[in-house]
């Protein structure tokens, strides 16, 4: 995985609430056995017309925002299916940050396992980032995750919190399965014990 | 004396294999079931890290979501090119790492979160992933189980365990009996309408009450998997003697001296007295009415005997979202849910494609014909189901009645397969997701419990059941 450097790019508003797996990208898109590829897919069904031409009205279709880098979202961003093809897209895409008053649980995991860096605010804070997106191209946030800040276009900076393991993994590129096959001597301690207490398992 | 746990406490101090100082744990997992769409990419990191699986045994694979329903399936050109590669990267992936597998020519081959149960793979006290959120349906036997992401999938398959933080404890209690017509459908989407799709989010649910008891095991699967459009990570329901009743002498449950042993461990599953929640929420049984969802989240209840809402009457963010909604789904503000006008009925998936839910479906279509011009399907979600059907004479009242009776899999709950919804088709489906364009590029999606899909497939509208018995 690469590692999480600070961002300073273009952040696009999509303020509507419960952007679900779907949206981001349908299930069509899931037949591949590739984890790359799916950017230009994404939020196919509110980006492009069925015969393939862009939808204008579509944030990410306007010339302002197709190259952002930043996503500031309604609540609930991400819920419904555990499809990790959302945040590969989202990757592919180009987007690094996310910004949001809440998460669907899987797809916030699913986001630090592929570089993503997920910031949750409350609704004032989040407010003032989406107003702030929404003057488009010259208002460029920045995030940084050593600092744990995201400064709007005007200098205004808001701390979030992320959790400080996930954080050295997005820092320095770490991959979990390396770093959780070190306590293999803890795993197989585990499987001894659990193995008597719960034969039938 | 240690401090009172609920039955989620229990369950992850039982699998917590190391704790980082930061309360990062990595958590133990008892059962992987594994399907096609979501883990090539996971099969192909590891062949790429040169790992392989920690715990064949445990691990347990079958294709469900892009296999056509329809006969002749196991010949390959019935799939198309894509769903081909994915459900032939499954068989080898499986050969290769040597685990349990079902393929779509095994009678006991179904959707994924319906074969674990029905084998006795999924039991009391486990830790059960797979990825695919409805992981959550196995909560209902008291075991820990969610979904995870692709990436978390390789992990389990290299080390058996996950990276996990514990999430908060929420009880969710419906008192009271349930009254006739209202099943745990009708509970499950209730539930959402009262907490939201991210009242969940952060919780581990468990589920308990009087009208939870009362329902089969089946019932009780169909309330835990919907648990994930609440937004929690898991739903769970206390293990008592309705569950081992229903595990007993299932291939893979133990047996004998073990079955003894299990058994007394599974009777120390519940919550003590005084355990803490973070939260909790409470529905009065006797006060939950048939419901149907009317927009496009699963949040969108109502009971059918209501009316489409207007935008205006939500606030914040809901306000357009409702919008957005009520223009997808083709709806006017104040039109009666009972007077919508359907073109398919769907019966099936993991949330109601077990042999109850066919019964209760069934019973309603008994010596009666859909509506001329419905297009109706009924999806057993196992073959087993599928054979079981067949021997109680259902199979017979759904074809008599004008009903698809098709081989089992996931099918029109996603639309990955050629079961599809056409543009603005609407459906009164008993699955779980009513997203736009879940079951088909703009079609229309209610979400209903088995017995009203059926009301609504004899009349060609929702319908409210309740008239019908
Ligand atoms: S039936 Fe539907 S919800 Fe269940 S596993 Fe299949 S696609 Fe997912």
């Amino acid at each position: 995985m690469e590692k999480f450097k600070t961002v300073t790019g273009v952040a696009a508003p999509m303020p509507l609430v419960n952007i679900d797996t779907d949206m981001i990208i349908p299930k069509r898109f899931l037949k591949s056995i590739k984890r790359t590829g799916f950017g230009v897919s994404l939020f196919d069904e509110m980006r492009y017309n069925r015969d393939g031409t862009e939808i204008e009205d579509f944030v990410l279709n306007k010339p302002a925002y197709r190259n952002a880098e930043i996503l500031i979202a309604g609540d609930n961003f991400g819920c419904g299916s555990s499809r990790e093809h959302a945040p590969w897209a989202i990757a592919d895409f180009g987007i690094k940050s996310i910004v949001s008053t809440s998460f669907a649980d899987i797809f916030y995991n699913n986001c630090f396992k592929n570089g993503i860096l997920p910031i949750i605010l409350p609704q004032e804070q989040v407010d003032v980032l989406m107003k702030d997106a929404e003057k488009g191209e010259n208002a460029r946030q920045t995030v940084d995750l050593e600092a744990q800040t995201i400064t709007t276009s005007d200098g205004e900076v808001f701390s979030f919190e992320v959790d400080p393991f996930r954080k050295h993994c997005l820092l320095e590129g770490l991959d979990d399965i390396g770093l959780s096959l070190e306590k293999v001597d803890s795993i197989e301690a585990f499987e001894t014990k659990a193995n008597a207490e719960r034969p039938w398992v | 004396m240690t401090a009172p746990k609920t039955i989620y406490d229990k369950i992850w101090d039982a699998h917590v294999a190391h704790e980082a100082e930061d309360g990062t744990c990595l958590l133990y997992i008892d059962r992987h079931l594994v399907h096609e769409v979501t883990s090539p990419q996971a099969f192909e990191g590891l062949r790429m890290a040169g790992r392989t699986v920690r715990a064949p045994e445990k691990t347990i694979a079958v294709p469900d979501h892009n296999v056509p329903t329809t006969a002749g399936r196991e010949n390959p050109e019935a799939m198309t090119e894509d769903s081909r590669i994915q459900v032939a990267a499954l068989d080898s992936n499986a050969k290769e790492f040597g685990i349990h597998y079902y393929p779509v020519t095994d009678i006991r081959q179904g959707i994924v979160h319906i074969v674990g149960p029905e084998q006795g793979w999924t039991l009391p006290g486990m830790t059960v992933v797979c990825g695919d959120s409805h992981t959550a349906t196995h909560g209902a036997f008291g075991a820990l189980a969610h979904g995870i992401g692709t990436s978390e999938v390789e992990h389990v398959l290299a080390t058996q365990t996950l990276v996990q933080k514990k999430s908060k404890n929420m009880k969710v209690e419906i008192t009271g009996k349930l009254k006739p017509g209202v099943t745990a459908k009708d509970i499950t989407l209730a539930v959402i309408g009262e907490t939201g799709t991210g009242g969940g989010t952060g919780y581990v649910i468990e589920y308990c009450g009087e009208a939870i008891r009362d329902l089969s095991m089946e019932g009780r699967m169909t309330v835990c998997n919907m648990a994930i459009e609440g937004g929690a990570r898991a739903g769970l329901i206390a293990p008592d003697e309705t569950t081992f009743e229903y595990v007993k002498g299932r291939p893979h449950a133990p047996k004998g001296a073990e079955w003894e042993a299990a058994l007394a461990y599974w009777k120390t599953l519940f919550t003590d007295e005084g355990a803490h929640f973070d939260k909790v929420v409470t529905l009065k049984g006797e006060e939950i009415e048939p419901v149907v969802t009317w927009g496009t989240s699963p949040e969108d209840v109502l009971p059918i005997s209501g009316v489409v809402p207007a935008p205006e009457d939500f606030t914040g963010g809901k306000i357009e979202a409702a919008r957005r909604s009520i223009e997808y789904m083709g709806l006017k503000p104040g039109q009666k849910l009972s007077e919508i006008e359907i073109d398919t009925v769907f019966i099936g998936s993991c949330t109601n494609g077990r042999i109850e839910d066919l019964r209760a479906a069934a019973e309603i279509l008994k010596g009666k014909k859909i509506k001329d011009g419905l297009r109706a399907m009924v999806v057993p979600g196992s073959g087993l189901v599928r054979a079981q059907a067949e021997e109680e004479g259902l199979a017979d009242i759904f074809k008599e009645a004008g009903f698809e009776w098709r081989l089992a899999g996931c099918s029109m709950c996603l639309a990955m397969n050629p079961d599809q919804l056409g543009e603005e088709e609407r459906c009164a489906s008993t699955s779980n997701r009513n997203f736009e364009g879940r079951q088909g590029f703009k079609g229309r999606t209610h979400l209903v419990s088995p017995a009203m899909a059926a009301a609504a497939a004899i009349t060609g509208h929702l319908t409210d059941v309740r008239e019908m018995m």
